[in-house]
C-alpha cells in the first residue's frame, strides 16, 4: 500500500496557525513569504511521498546503543549561577510577566 | 622559514614541549596575526586575548613543570555556539544577547586540558543554520580566496579563521554538512566525527540527532592531533559513545595501501560545477597513486536526503529552540502586557528569518496531520540512506564525493531562495542522517576558488578517513597554497 496525501497548498493562514504554535509573532509580510518559502520546500520534499515506505522502520537518531545510568543527581549547576543568566532574576527565582492576559 | 603563526599545531605542541617556543609567544603571535588580518574578514565575534594570554602563561608553566602536553600552547578558535563559562555565546543570535553560560563546553575543556589556548569566538550562520554564514545577526565573514564570497556556513567564522592562518585550529559543528562545507569553501581540512564521538555538552542544540562537534586545521596531521583528544566518552553527555578512541595520528600513519575508495558516480550527476568534477578527478587519480584502490558504489537513496534533511532537522530545531522564550536566557522585549505576548516578541525580535523559517517548517512537519506524512515518512527515509550507506561501506573503506557541488558563491547569491541554499548541501547531508564521520581535504581550485574532496567512512572508523587523506596530502600539496592576503 503506498500511502500519499495530496499536498497541501502552504497559505498565509497556514503560516499563521503554525506560527502561533510556535510562538512566534509574524508580520503581514513575514506571513506571506514564509507561505511561498515553506510552500517551496514542501513541495521539493513531495518525492519522498511516492516512496514504498511500509515494511521500513523510523530511525530516530544514529546512536549505537541507548544508555542509561542510574538516576542519582549529580554535577548539578549553582542554583545562583543558572539563575543569574536570566534576562530577569528575582532571588532564586526567573521573574515573568502575568500569566493570565487582560 | 615560515611565520609562527604559519606553523602547525602539530610543530607548536612539539616546539612548546620541547621549550624551543614559549605558548606565550604563539599566544602573541595568532593575537598579533588576528589583530592585521581579521578587520578584513571578520571571522571573529571575540577576541578572548587576556584570557589568552593567561592560559598561555599557565601551559608554559605546566611545560617548565616537567609535564608534557598533547596540544601545549596550540592557539583554538571556538565557533560560538560552544559555551565557555562566564563569556559570550551568541550562537549569532540576537535572542541570546547578554546571555553568558554557567559552564564549559567538554569539547573546549578536552582541548584546554591538553594544552591548547583558546583565542575567540567565530561568526556562524544563527544556530548554526545555514551554508554561507550571512545569516549571523552581527556581521558577515568574509572568504579570504575572494572577500566578496561567502566563507560557506555554518561555521564559516571557524574556516576562515584556519584559512587565514589565524589560529591552526578551530572548532566547528556539523548538523547537514556545517564543517565540511566551509572547510571546502575556504580550503582547509574539516572532519566531521561519527555521531557520537564527541562530547556535546555545552554545544548550544540545532538537531539534536544530528549534531557534531570537530576540528578545522590546515593538513591531516593536525586533524588526526586534535581528534584524538577530542573525542571519547563523557558522562555528562548520555549520548557520546563509549567505543574506545585510537590515536589518530598512529593511525593514520598506516597508509593508503589496502584502502578501497567507492565513488557513488550515479549521485554526482546533477548540479556540480565542471571545474568541481575535474578536481574531483583528479583527486581520485591521486588516491591511487598513493596506494588506494578505486571501486564504484551506489547510494540509491542518496538523492532524497535534502527532504529527509530538511524535516528531521527543523522538526528537532523547533523543539530545541521553543526554550528561547525569554525567560531564562538572553533577550527579553520589554513592555508586552502578559506572558504569551512576551514570549511571541521575545522570539519575533530575537530570531532572524532563517531560523524563523525553519522554526516554521519543524513545527508544520510535527503539527497535527502532517506528522505522519512529512516527520515519520522522512525518519523511514532516513533508514533506507543509512542502509545504502551500511551497504556501500562493505565494498569498500570510503566513499568519496565532492564536498558541496559548487565553490563559494558571491555574497547575496543564494538568501532569496531558501530551497537553492539547502540543495548546496546534498553531498554533505547524508553523513548527518547515516551518522557516519566525513572529511572534507582542498583538492585544488576551480577558477581560483578551493575544492573540497569528501571521504565518508564506517561509525567509529575516523581511522580510515585520515590514513586515506593522509596519503592524499603526501603525494599532493593542495593544502600547503595559502590564500593570497
Amino acid at each position: 500500500m503506498v500511502y500519499y496525501r495530496p499536498m497541501a497548498k502552504v497559505t498565509s493562514e497556514t503560516v499563521q496557525h503554525v506560527a502561533n504554535l510556535a510562538r512566534l509573532s509574524l508580520t503581514e509580510e513575514e506571513r506571506s513569504t514564509f507561505a511561498l518559502q515553506l510552500d517551496d520546500v514542501l513541495s521539493y520534499a513531495e518525492a519522498i511521498q511516492k516512496l514504498e515506505l511500509a515494511d521500513v522502520p523510523p530511525m530516530s537518531h544514529a546512536g549505537t546503543v541507548e544508555r542509561f545510568r542510574e538516576d542519582s543527581p549529580a554535577g548539578e549547576l549553582p542554583h545562583e549561577k543558572v539563575v543569574a543568566a536570566a534576562p530577569d532574576p528575582a532571588e532564586r527565582l526567573f521573574r515573568v510577566p502575568k500569566v493570565l492576559g487582560g | 622559514m615560515s611565520a609562527l603563526w604559519q606553523t602547525s599545531a602539530s610543530a607548536v605542541a612539539e616546539q612548546v614541549n620541547s621549550r624551543a617556543l614559549s605558548a606565550t609567544e604563539v599566544a602573541r603571535s595568532a593575537l598579533d596575526r588576528i589583530a592585521a588580518v581579521d578587520p578584513a574578514l571578520d571571522a571573529f565575534l571575540t577576541v578572548l586575548a587576556d584570557r589568552a594570554m593567561a592560559k598561555a602563561k599557565a601551559v608554559d608553566e605546566t611545560v617548565a613543570r616537567g609535564q608534557r602536553l598533547r596540544l601545549a600552547g596550540v592557539p583554538v578558535a571556538v565557533k560560538d555556539v560552544l559555551d565557555i563559562e562566564g563569556l559570550p555565546t551568541t550562537c549569532g543570535s540576537r535572542i541570546l544577547e547578554g546571555y553568558r553560560p554557567p559552564f564549559t563546553a567538554t569539547a573546549v575543556a578536552r582541548l584546554e586540558a591538553a594544552g591548547a589556548v583558546v583565542v575567540g569566538k567565530t561568526n556562524m550562520d544563527e544556530f548554526a543554520m545555514g551554508s554561507s554564514t550571512e545569516n549571523s545577526a552581527y556581521k558577515k565573514t568574509r572568504n579570504p580566496w575572494d572577500r566578496d564570497r561567502v566563507p560557506g556556513g555554518s561555521s564559516g567564522g571557524s574556516a576562515v579563521a584556519v584559512a587565514a592562518s589565524m589560529a591552526p585550529v578551530s572548532l566547528g559543528t556539523d548538523t547537514g554538512g556545517s564543517i565540511r562545507q566551509p572547510a571546502a569553501l575556504c580550503g582547509v581540512v574539516g572532519l566531521k566525527p561519527t555521531y557520537g564521538r564527541v562530547s556535546r555538552y555545552g554545544l548550544v542544540a540545532f538537531a539534536s540527532s544530528l549534531d557534531q562537534v570537530g576540528p578545522f586545521t590546515r593538513d591531516v596531521r593536525d586533524a588526526a592531533l586534535v581528534a584524538s583528544v577530542l573525542c571519547g566518552m563523557d558522562p555528562m553527555d548520555a549520548t557520546s559513545a563509549t567505543e574506545p578512541v585510537p590515536d589518530f595520528v598512529e593511525a593514520m600513519g598506516a597508509g593508503a595501501k589496502g584502502l578501497k575508495v567507492g565513488v557513488p558516480w550515479s549521485f554526482l550527476t546533477e548540479g556540480v560545477d565542471e571545474g568541481v568534477m575535474a578536481a574531483f578527478r583528479r583527486a581520485l587519480e591521486d588516491l591511487r597513486s598513493a596506494g588506494a584502490t578505486i571501486v564504484e558504489v551506489s547510494l540509491p537513496h542518496a538523492h532524497h536526503a535534502i527532504a529527509t534533511y530538511y524535516i528531521v532537522a527543523t522538526a528537532e530545531a523547533s523543539s530545541n529552540l521553543a526554550r528561547y522564550d525569554g525567560v531564562r536566557f538572553g533577550l527579553r522585549a520589554a513592555g508586552a502586557k502578559d506572558l504569551r505576548g512576551m514570549y511571541g516578541e521575545t522570539r519575533d525580535r530575537g530570531f532572524g528569518p532563517e531560523v524563523k523559517r525553519r522554526i516554521l517548517l519543524g513545527t508544520f512537519v510535527l503539527s497535527s496531520g502532517y506528522y505522519d506524512a512529512y516527520y515519520l515518512r522522512a525518519q523511514r527515509v532516513r533508514t533506507l540512506i543509512r542502509r545504502d550507506f551500511d551497504v556501500a561501506l562493505r565494498a569498500c573503506d570510503a566513499v568519496a564525493t565532492p564536498t558541496s557541488p559548487v565553490t563559494a558563491f558571491r555574497f547575496g547569491e543564494k538568501t532569496d531562495n531558501p530551497l537553492q541554499m539547502y540543495l548546496a548541501d546534498i553531498f554533505t547531508v547524508p553523513a548527518n542522517l547515516a551518522g557516519i564521520p566525513g572529511l572534507s581535504l582542498p583538492c585544488g581550485h576551480a577558477g581560483g576558488l578551493p575544492v573540497g574532496l569528501q571521504l565518508l567512512g564506517r561509525p567509529f572508523d575516523e581511522s580510515s578517513l585520515l590514513r586515506l587523506g593522509h596519503a592524499y596530502q603526501q603525494v599532493t600539496h593542495h593544502h600547503e597554497v595559502l590564500p593570497p592576503l
